[in-house]
């Protein structure tokens, strides 16, 4: 899928030779393992812990919580794609416009920082939609939600339900390195565009 | 085996942002070292992160781990030209200051202090949140770094002139976009895969 773009430049529609694309060559090492890093997530050697439609659809519910649309459409016409996909993406998208919220927010650990505690949505979803996502990605979703908005709430009961779920140890480093991944992704592009439009 | 959650029973954990040197303990099974493959030790980058078990657990998806410290190294250790060292850690200590992330926020504020030589506006950062005053320059630096890191991201035209007002050209703006960005992947695995243990008594 993915051995001809570079993801970066195709989000943020950066054109060769434009101060932009300038810009982002002369750092070689940082575009060449920001590449990679979505590759190694998104066309991966091993899928036995995390599968191919769940990382897209992770990616599309990521992208649709931080109400970016191009990065939104790309995911979710690669989840489109996957067993069940159109299935999913009905569900997820709609999902995803229910519950955006405007982060960071969250508590802090009990102590001089708790009167910046901010209080803010958290996702529980409900059975119509448990049953069309299954168990295991549900409870990835309510996760990836987390980590989006409220990533200093995290904890080890957050992890256990995930457990429960169905995920592997292994299975929530990639759900958080893909997540955690997003949120950079998005914000480069993001960024980039703006400073190549001001 | 079944995978078990790791609840470590921890006193007097860190509730304050300090830039003293606190630690790391995971929520989930970090990979032992003696069951750390070739492949891992490649992942780690630098073979001494065995020791960590922040790196350590994050080794279960090797791809991911190698890409993400090679991204993480150029963005904050090729300082030949662009963005002082010191203002791109300034840029993680303020997006690890929003999102709240106690352990990213001490590591870096010390970097940020070390190579600025200005640690008391570092600890005001910390102390008095992304509002603090800290001059022109540094403080377009973190309004810039928060609106990056808000979700969904604010950052916009008013950030940049702002920043070029402040005198940065636009190759530092970008590695400021960069580490900002980057501390928005950092804070999210180091707050949701295990929490921050104290400073060794002195």
């Amino acid at each position: 899928m993915t051995d001809t773009i570079d993801i970066i430049d195709h989000l943020a529609g950066i054109q060769p030779e434009t101060k932009t694309a300038t810009l982002r060559d002369r750092r070689p090492v940082t575009r060449e393992h920001a590449q990679k890093s979505w590759l190694a997530l998104f066309a991966p050697a091993e899928t036995s812990e995390v599968s191919l439609a769940e990382r897209f659809a992770i990616a599309t519910f990521a992208a649709s919580l931080h109400a970016e649309p191009q990065t939104t459409a790309f995911y979710a016409e690669k989840l489109a794609g996957s067993d069940n996909g159109a299935v999913l993406l009905s569900t997820i998208a709609t999902l995803a416009e229910l519950s955006r919220a405007e982060g960071p927010y969250g508590n802090y650990p009990a102590g001089p920082l708790s009167p910046e505690n901010a209080a803010g949505p958290v996702l529980a979803i409900g059975e119509a939609d448990r049953a069309v996502l299954g168990t295991k990605l549900a409870a990835g979703l309510e996760h990836v939600h987390l980590l989006v908005f409220r990533p200093r709430d995290a904890s080890p009961t957050a992890l256990q339900k995930l457990l429960s779920a169905g995920w592997s140890t292994t299975g929530i480093v990639t759900l958080s390195q893909l997540v955690s991944f997003l949120a950079f992704q998005i914000r480069v592009v993001a960024g980039l565009k703006t400073l190549a439009a001001a | 085996m079944t995978d078990t959650i790791l609840e470590p029973a921890i006193e007097n954990p860190p509730v304050v942002f300090t830039q003293d040197h606190i630690g790391w303990t995971a929520w989930l099974q970090p990979l032992a070292e003696e069951d750390l493959s070739d492949r891992h030790y490649e992942a780690l980058v630098d073979k001494a992160r065995a020791k960590s078990s922040y790196f350590a657990l994050l080794a279960r998806d090797p791809d991911i781990l190698q890409a993400r410290t090679k991204t993480d190294n150029d963005i904050f250790y090729n300082t030949k030209d662009g963005l002082p060292r010191a203002e791109r850690e300034l840029s993680a200590t303020a997006a690890s200051r929003l999102n709240g992330c106690i352990l990213c926020a001490s590591v870096h504020s010390r970097f940020a202090s070390q190579h600025s030589k200005r640690p008391e506006d570092v600890q005001k950062l910390l102390d008095e949140g992304v509002s603090a005053d800290l001059g022109e320059r540094w403080n377009a630096i973190v309004a810039a770094s928060v609106a990056l890191s808000a979700t969904p991201p604010v950052f916009g035209t008013v950030h940049v002139e702002r920043l070029r007002k402040a005198g940065l050209t636009d190759e530092e703006i970008s590695d400021l976009i960069h580490s900002a960005s980057f501390f928005n992947w950092a804070n999210r695995l180091m707050l949701s895969l295990g929490e921050p243990t104290p400073a060794a008594a002195a």
